[in-house]
């Protein structure tokens, strides 16, 4: 019945949208940023720990629709043990592959996130998917306590 | 009540024709914006065609067609909505304008430090924001009466909240996130105990029940075009004259002076005082148009067939397990807003997009109202004329679906 939808709702966004992963609040955080769609009141609050200049420890906590809860339940397992930088690069290659810039994508880096390339024939649903990294980056770049996506 | 003509009125709109992917177009998305009758599209094409010209400036004659058909639409907004006179109904953007005029032109005239605007708990953002400006710039404060878990308003909250420092009293008509009633009649009679102005917000309203502002007594009512079958951009703002005539004007420039010197400006009388430079004249032809279109189905005649509508769509709503109603007023108008246990109102847009479906899924402008329910956001379905009983099932049936699909 839902055919038109299966490159948007893959059974992998199901799967982490029934159960999240790293979904808790964490002691003693680095970092802790709170990340807000204004538009849908998704509301999610990412926890990281940093050692040696690397992500040790990511979970979140918050409500959100099945696409932005996917998202950073899959960021958080795919970041962890990353440093900084390679992060951060994950970011850019996430922002060009939900909006589109397929040449700029590395397939091998994007690895499981690729699930979510669908959203790019959703606009509406684009910031859904991309919360959770635009929170990820505010925290390692240590800027606000909390962004919003408007 | 004679048998409501469904299939005709079906008909007489375009949009209703079109296809969503392969999926027949089910458009339940009216509280936001609702689509158009042939009769006001053609209304605007033959205005631009044969009767186009600036309004109030011109001797040449489609100066004088153009004006003609301009008042004539005040006449007919006039009537439908019963003012005592055309002076009463000023032409604004929409709601939202109307709402800023009044806290703008009313709101500083009359309104001091202490003073105290009296709204409720369920309101848009337009009938809250400009209150807080106001309040902030003049030392006024916000009073919000509470609603109760049916979504309905506390009266006895609202009449304690009335005191001598209330100046204004506006609350909304009909909810655009719950499609509460408002007892509307008891507000206003409760506000006139101690003399205070009571604007009503009637955007949601106006197109589901038949509204008499003298009946009322309300002092203003506002309320927008494109919810009610006519063109976007445009909107009335019906004011007691006596009112409308002490207070200053909105904005200034041509058409709502009668003199001007460098040294002195006379305003013009009313209703043109406020609507200074050259109006949307063909959405108000629009507007008029689809006040007609209206009037010929019968504003009695639509509330009881939406809320056949909203009966029907609320008992197989209540049949699916996992779903809540938010807002379950006993005076409600044809807007079912809902959650799901395990399905997030956007993906819920989303699916039932997928099967030709338009709802909206959000926040609905109204965060305090979700706040309340604890919600992040609601599903809402919102009825007009042209749905049916078949499209009510469409919707229920993808509802079923979904919520199987997401498990």
């Amino acid at each position: 019945m839902f055919d038109d939808l299966r490159d948007l709702y893959q059974e992998v966004i199901f799967d982490h949208n029934r159960n999240p992963r790293n979904f808790r609040v964490m002691e003693n955080p680095d970092r802790e940023v709170e990340g807000f769609n204004p538009l849908c009141g998704d509301r999610l609050t990412l926890f990281l720990k940093i050692q040696n200049n690397a992500i040790s420890d990511a979970s979140f906590q918050g409500s959100g629709c099945a696409i932005s809860t996917a998202s950073v339940s899959l960021m958080t397992e795919i970041v962890k043990g990353k440093t900084k930088n390679e992060a951060e690069e994950l970011f850019q290659q996430f922002h060009a592959m939900t909006t589109g810039k397929d040449d700029q994508i590395d397939l091998k880096a994007i690895g499981k996130l690729a699930v979510l390339a669908g959203v790019r024939e959703y606009p509406a649903r684009v910031k859904c998917a991309t919360l959770a990294w635009h929170t990820l980056d505010a925290a390692l770049k240590n800027k606000e306590k909390s962004i919003s996506t408007e | 009540m004679t048998t409501f003509p469904i299939e005709k009125i079906r008909e007489d709109f375009p949009i209703l024709k079109e296809k969503i992917g392969n999926k027949p177009l089910v458009y339940l998305d009216n509280a936001a914006t609702c689509q158009k009758p042939q009769a006001v599209i053609d209304s605007i094409s033959h205005l631009y065609m044969y009767e186009y010209a600036n309004v109030h400036r011109g001797v040449h004659t489609l100066s004088v067609r153009a004006t003609d058909r301009y008042e004539g639409a005040r006449e007919k907004v006039k009537n439908f909505i019963n003012a005592a006179s055309t002076k009463e109904i000023i032409f604004v953007k929409g709601t939202t304008e109307a709402i800023n005029l009044i806290a703008q032109s009313f709101g500083k005239a009359n309104i001091k430090a202490g003073d105290e605007i009296l709204i409720t708990a369920m309101e848009h953002h337009s009938n809250i924001v400009p209150w807080q400006i106001l309040c902030k710039e003049t030392g006024a404060v916000l009073k919000v009466a509470p609603i109760n878990l049916q979504g309905e308003l506390i009266f006895a909250e609202f009449e304690r909240l009335i005191s001598d420092k209330t100046k204004l009293v506006s609350v909304v008509h009909m909810s655009n996130a719950l499609g509460t009633i408002n007892p509307v009649k008891a507000i206003i009679a409760a506000a006139k105990t101690k003399n205070i102005a009571v604007l009503l917000d009637g955007a949601q309203a106006i197109p589901h029940i038949p509204v008499d502002v003298q009946a009322l007594d309300c002092d203003f009512y506002a309320f927008s075009g494109h919810k009610l079958y006519a063109p976007s951009g445009i909107g009335v703002l019906y004011g007691k004259q006596a009112l409308l005539e002490a207070m200053p004007p909105y904005q200034s420039g041509g058409d709502m002076i009668r003199k001007v010197t460098f040294e002195h400006t006379e305003y013009n009388g009313l209703p043109y005082k406020f609507e200074a430079g050259t109006p949307s004249i063909a959405d108000v032809v629009g507007l008029g148009a689809a006040i007609d279109y209206l009037s010929a189905i019968g504003m009695d005649n639509i509330a009881a067939y939406e809320a056949e509508l909203l009966d029907y769509a609320t008992e197989k709503a209540k049949a699916i397990a996992t779903l809540r109603i938010i807002g379950e007023a006993k005076d409600k108008g044809a807007i079912l807003s809902f959650v799901l246990d395990k399905v997030h109102p956007h993906d819920i847009g989303t699916m039932l997009d997928s099967l030709g479906i338009a709802v909206r899924a959000g926040h609905h402008c109204a965060m305090p109202v979700m706040d309340f329910f604890a919600v992040p956001a609601t599903a809402r379905a919102s009825f007009a004329i042209y749905n049916s009983k078949q499209e009510i099932d469409v919707l229920m049936n993808g509802i079923e679906q979904l919520i199987e699909v997401f498990g």
